[in-house]
C-alpha cells in the first residue's frame, strides 16, 4: 500500500511537483502518461527521495517520511521499500550482471554472498541472461543491460517498483525484449509505478492511467476509459498527438 | 673536456645500489600514508563534512602552496624547537612525514577529482538500492575513482622516489647523499651525479613498465 499527500518539489521558482496525492494498492499496476517536463520522473524520483520532494509525505508500506523532517535514516528506510529501474540502466559499472543483482541482497538486505549469487543467477535465468553472469555492464547490449536492470529491481522484492521511461534510451530493436519482460513482472502483479512513453504498453499493462501535466494528476482511470473518451481537454490534446 | 673516469664509475655502482632499498621503503611508506590521507581527505571534501572541510581545504593550500623542502626544513629543524617531544625525531621519520604530507595534499585533489568524476548514475543506483553511504563510497563509487586515479597516483609515486632525494639535506645518507659523499670525497662529481641520476632513471623506467600493465587489467574489467 502506497500513499502520498501533497508532494510538492520546487526546482528553483519552477514547481515541478504541485501538492500530488495518491494512492496505490497493493499489487496494483499504475502508469504515468503526459507531455515532457510536466514532473512524471521527478515523481518517481521524489517517492524514494533519489530527489528531496519539499514538502509531502510518503507512506510505503510500514514506512511514512515527512518530506520536512526526512533525516538520513528515513530515506534509507524509504529507498528499502522500493526499488527503481532507470532509463540509462545506470548498472554498476565495475561489477558483473550478476554481481549487480546480487550487491544488494549483499549489502542491504545482509544475505551471504554464495546465496546472493546463486538467487542472481536464479533472476539471470529468468531474465534469459543466465549466460551474462560474468559479463560487465560495458560488454551487454542496452536491451540487456535494461534486462539486467530490472533484475537488480527484481531482486529486492521491494514493496513498489519505480520504473523510470524504461525504453527511452534503448535502440528499437531492444525495446520489445524490454517491454516482454516488464509485462510478465506486471503478470505477476508486482506493485509498480512506471512512467513510459510507450501507449500501446501502459494500455496492455497498466490498472490505472495517470496523465500528469504541469506538475499535477489532471486526469485518471482505467486504461479504456482513460484512452477512448478522457474528459480533460489537455488529456485529450496529448493523446490526439500520441496515438 | 676530460674523459670519464669509467672505473671509478663502475666501482661506485653496488655502493649506490645498496641504498637503493632505503629510497623505495621510504617512498613506499610516505605513498601508503598519503594515499590513505588522501582518500580520507577526498572523501570528506566531496561528502562537504562540516568543519573538517575547512580544515581539510586549508590544509591543502598550506602543502601545495610550500615549497617541499621548506616543509621539510619546518619538520626537522624547525617544529622541535617549538614541540621539545620532536626533538627526538629522526632525518628519515621527518622526510617521510614531510613527504607524505606534502603528497597526501596533491592527491586529495586528484583522488576529489576522480570521485566527482564517476558518473552520476552510479550514485544513483547506489542510494536506489539502499545503500547507506559508507556502503556506496566502498562498494561502487571508490573502485571506479581509483580506476580514473590511477594513472594520476603512480605518476605521484613518481615524484615521490624522486622527492626521497630532498632527505639528504636532513642528513640522511640515502641515494642522493650517499652519491653526495662519494663525489666530496673524490671530486668527481660528474661521474657520481650522472650514475645517481641514472639510478633513478632505472627506478622509474621500472615503475613505469608496471604502470602499464596495471592499466591494462584495470582497463579490462570495465572499458567504458
Amino acid at each position: 500500500m502506497i500513499s502520498v499527500k501533497g508532494l510538492t518539489k520546487h526546482f528553483g521558482a519552477n514547481t515541478v511537483l504541485d501538492g500530488i496525492d495518491l494512492d496505490i494498492r497493493s499489487g496494483e499496476r499504475v502508469a504515468i502518461i503526459g507531455p515532457s517536463g510536466t514532473g512524471k520522473s521527478t515523481l518517481l524520483r521524489s517517492l524514494n527521495f533519489l530527489e528531496r520532494p519539499d514538502e509531502g509525505t510518503i507512506t510505503i508500506g510500514p514506512v511514512t517520511v515527512d518530506a520536512r523532517r526526512a533525516g538520513s535514516a528515513d530515506e534509507l528506510a524509504l529507498r528499502r521499500q522500493t526499488s527503481f529501474v532507470f532509463q540509462n540502466y545506470a548498472l554498476f559499472a565495475n561489477k558483473t550482471a550478476r554481481d549487480n543483482i546480487a550487491e544488494g541482497l549483499i549489502t542491504v538486505r545482509g544475505w551471504e554472498k554464495a546465496r546472493a549469487h546463486a538467487r542472481a543467477e536464479e533472476i539471470l535465468a529468468t531474465i534469459g541472461l543466465a549466460d551474462k553472469a560474468q559479463s560487465y555492464p560495458a560488454a551487454l547490449s542496452g536491451g540487456q543491460q535494461q534486462r539486467v536492470g530490472i533484475g537488480r529491481a527484481m531482486a529486492a522484492e521491494a514493496e513498489i517498483m519505480l520504473i523510470d521511461e524504461p525504453t527511452s534510451a534503448l535502440d528499437p530493436e531492444w525495446v520489445d525484449e524490454v517491454l516482454q519482460l516488464l509485462k510478465r513482472i506486471a503478470d505477476a502483479r508486482q506493485t509498480m509505478l512506471i512512467v513510459t512513453h510507450e501507449m500501446q504498453f501502459a494500455r496492455d499493462i497498466a490498472d490505472r492511467i495517470l496523465f500528469m501535466d504541469g506538475g499535477k494528476i489532471v486526469e485518471q482511470g482505467p486504461p479504456d476509459t482513460m484512452f477512448t473518451e478522457p474528459r480533460d481537454p489537455r488529456t485529450r490534446a496529448f493523446l490526439r498527438k500520441v496515438l | 673536456m676530460r674523459p670519464l673516469d669509467l672505473d671509478y664509475m663502475l666501482g661506485l655502482v653496488p655502493v649506490l645500489l645498496k641504498y637503493v632499498p632505503l629510497t623505495l621503503a621510504m617512498a613506499s611508506v610516505a605513498m601508503v600514508f598519503a594515499l590513505l590521507l588522501a582518500s580520507l581527505m577526498a572523501i570528506v571534501r566531496v561528502m562537504r563534512v562540516p568543519l573538517l572541510d575547512g580544515f581539510t581545504q586549508i590544509f591543502i593550500s598550506f602543502f601545495r602552496g610550500t615549497p617541499l623542502l621548506v616543509q621539510l626544513f619546518l619538520f626537522y629543524y624547525g617544529l622541535p624547537q617549538v614541540f621539545s617531544f620532536l626533538t627526538a625525531i629522526n632525518g628519515v621519520t621527518a622526510a617521510i612525514m614531510g613527504i607524505t604530507l606534502h603528497f597526501a595534499a596533491y592527491m586529495a585533489e586528484s583522488i576529489r577529482a576522480a570521485i566527482l568524476g564517476v558518473d552520476r548514475s552510479q550514485w544513483e543506483a547506489a542510494r536506489s538500492v539502499g545503500m547507506t553511504t559508507s556502503q556506496m563510497m566502498r562498494r561502487i563509487i571508490l573502485p571506479q575513482a581509483a580506476r580514473i586515479a590511477a594513472p594520476t597516483l603512480v605518476n605521484y609515486f613518481v615524484d615521490i622516489i624522486k622527492s626521497t632525494s630532498l632527505a639528504f639535506t636532513l642528513g640522511v645518507t640515502e641515494l642522493m647523499g650517499a652519491a653526495q659523499k662519494e663525489a666530496a670525497g673524490s671530486f668527481l662529481y660528474f661521474e657520481a651525479f650522472i650514475l645517481v641520476a641514472i639510478v633513478y632513471w632505472v627506478i622509474v623506467e621500472a615503475l613505469t613498465v608496471v604502470q602499464r600493465q596495471l592499466e591494462a587489467r584495470l582497463g579490462k574489467a570495465v572499458a567504458r
